[in-house]
């Protein structure tokens, strides 16, 4: 990790391919199985979106670490370790208010991130930004209708989705904590500013779950250690279905 | 060989004659997914190299097209063929011609709108969607109503037309 030729900058954007790759992992999941078909439809499309977000950020970081690695080999042959994700993403699918709070405090995250990195001092990373905010704002608006439309639903809809939104929230901690490489990329005029984008965050979240007749949590004890490599058991899983075939015929092409 | 000097415009024409591999009644270049086509010069002689720009991110399309591309060109006699990728500017659907919006309607499906404003400069609105005012591609009816905001293919939205009773493809403004 560190014999990067630009190790920060490796670092950063792995966090940011890494949080595309698990969460369309984990949108893939619910591949029939949706509630209804346009439901299984639309969850594959974020997650086929997500994808094309993390083959394009981790070719990046294959290519910013310079060791002869490609953005498959950054996919299939790290151990949970090594990937970078926040630990929100990770998050097992749950009941649909779990996969929509998830996804939605996340989208609003994504978006707010993108729309910074869109004007970094690094034309790959605003180019691949600028490509992907306007995927992330159909996200966004997905993920916050379906809170809304659950939340100010029937009284059991608004409960799970209190439940889900009460039971996500210790994991949005680590979307705003800053640390070296945060802090390094910012002041290179590449990173996003976090604590802007917290409160862009906190307004955006706090009108939608106003909208839907749900509280906001408080902000207690938050979990973190996706960004530096420590992760919950659910990753570990996650990555064994995922890199099952490659790591069985690694050469094989087709 | 004889293709060693063909003109950059003949080029363009010849890859017109691909289409898109999920709406084959649209070429790459109606799309607007091929942006630059130049000769160049590489260490074995000269070179043409195309930059295409992806749709959707993750659109699975994008593969097919650069291999349909590389492989007519061979085909044409050229053999040292590049492809570059090109993110930025992003693609949005006001690239599409007018040609190939009036290939979707007449393939059924409700071509984009057309949008004016710079996408970047947006105030978008993040609480709520603005449904597009799609028309039915059959009947030309403006009755119509979303079934879902995903479709097929990332690119499109499903629509209901109330007129003529027909479901259809709408090709999302982006």
């Amino acid at each position: 990790m560190t014999d990067a030729r630009d190790g920060a900058l490796f670092a950063y954007v792995l966090r940011l391919g890494d949080n595309a790759l698990v969460l369309a992992q984990r949108l893939g999941e619910w591949t029939a199985h949706g509630p209804i078909v346009e439901e299984d439809l639309a969850l594959t499309n974020v997650a086929l979106d997500l994808l094309g977000h993390a083959r394009m950020w981790l070719a990046y970081a294959a290519q910013v670490e310079g060791a002869g690695r490609d953005a498959d080999a950054l996919a299939y042959f790290r151990d949970q370790r090594a990937y970078r994700n926040v630990l929100l993403v990770e998050r097992p699918n749950g009941n649909y208010a779990d996969t929509m709070a998830r996804q939605f405090l996340f989208d609003v995250w994504h978006h707010a991130v993108l729309q910074q990195l869109g004007n970094a001092r690094d034309p790959q990373i605003a180019a691949i930004a600028n490509k992907a905010v306007r995927e992330v704002a159909y996200h966004v608006r997905r993920s916050g209708d379906w809170v809304t439309r659950l939340g100010d639903g029937t009284e059991l809809s608004h409960a799970r989705m209190q439940a889900a939104i009460d039971a996500a929230w210790p994991f949005t901690g680590e979307l705003f904590a800053a640390d070296a490489i945060d802090d390094e990329l910012l002041a290179r005029g590449i990173g996003a500013n976090l604590a802007t984008v917290h409160a862009t965050w906190r307004a955006h979240v706090e009108r939608v779950l106003g909208d839907a007749t749900l509280a906001v949590p408080a902000d207690g004890y938050m979990q973190r250690g996706g960004k530096d490599g420590r992760h919950t058991e659910a990753l570990s899983y996650l990555l064994a279905e995922m890199q099952s075939v490659a790591r069985s015929v690694p050469a094989q092409r087709w | 060989m004889v293709a060693a000097q063909t003109p950059v415009a003949e080029l363009w024409r010849w890859l017109a004659e691909i289409a898109d591999p999920e709406i084959p009644v649209i070429s790459i270049l109606d799309l607007g997914i091929v942006r630059d086509i130049a000769w160049t010069r590489s260490d074995d002689g000269p070179s043409v190299r195309v930059t295409v720009t992806p749709t959707y991110s993750g659109c699975p399309a994008i593969g097919v097209i650069q291999r349909e591309i590389v492989a007519l060109l061979h085909a044409r006699g050229i053999a040292d063929v590049t492809i570059a990728v090109a993110y930025a500017p992003a693609w949005t659907t006001d690239w599409l011609t007018a040609h190939g919006r009036e290939q979707l309607r007449a393939y059924g499906i409700s071509p984009p709108r057309v949008r004016a404003v710079a996408h970047a400069d947006d105030a978008i609105d993040l609480t709520r969607f603005v449904d597009e005012r799609a028309a039915c591609p059959r009947c030309g009816s403006e009755d119509v109503t979303l079934t879902s905001r995903f479709g097929s293919t990332p690119c499109k939205a499903l629509y209901a037309c109330a007129s003529c009773k027909e479901p259809f493809d709408h090709f999302k403004s982006h």
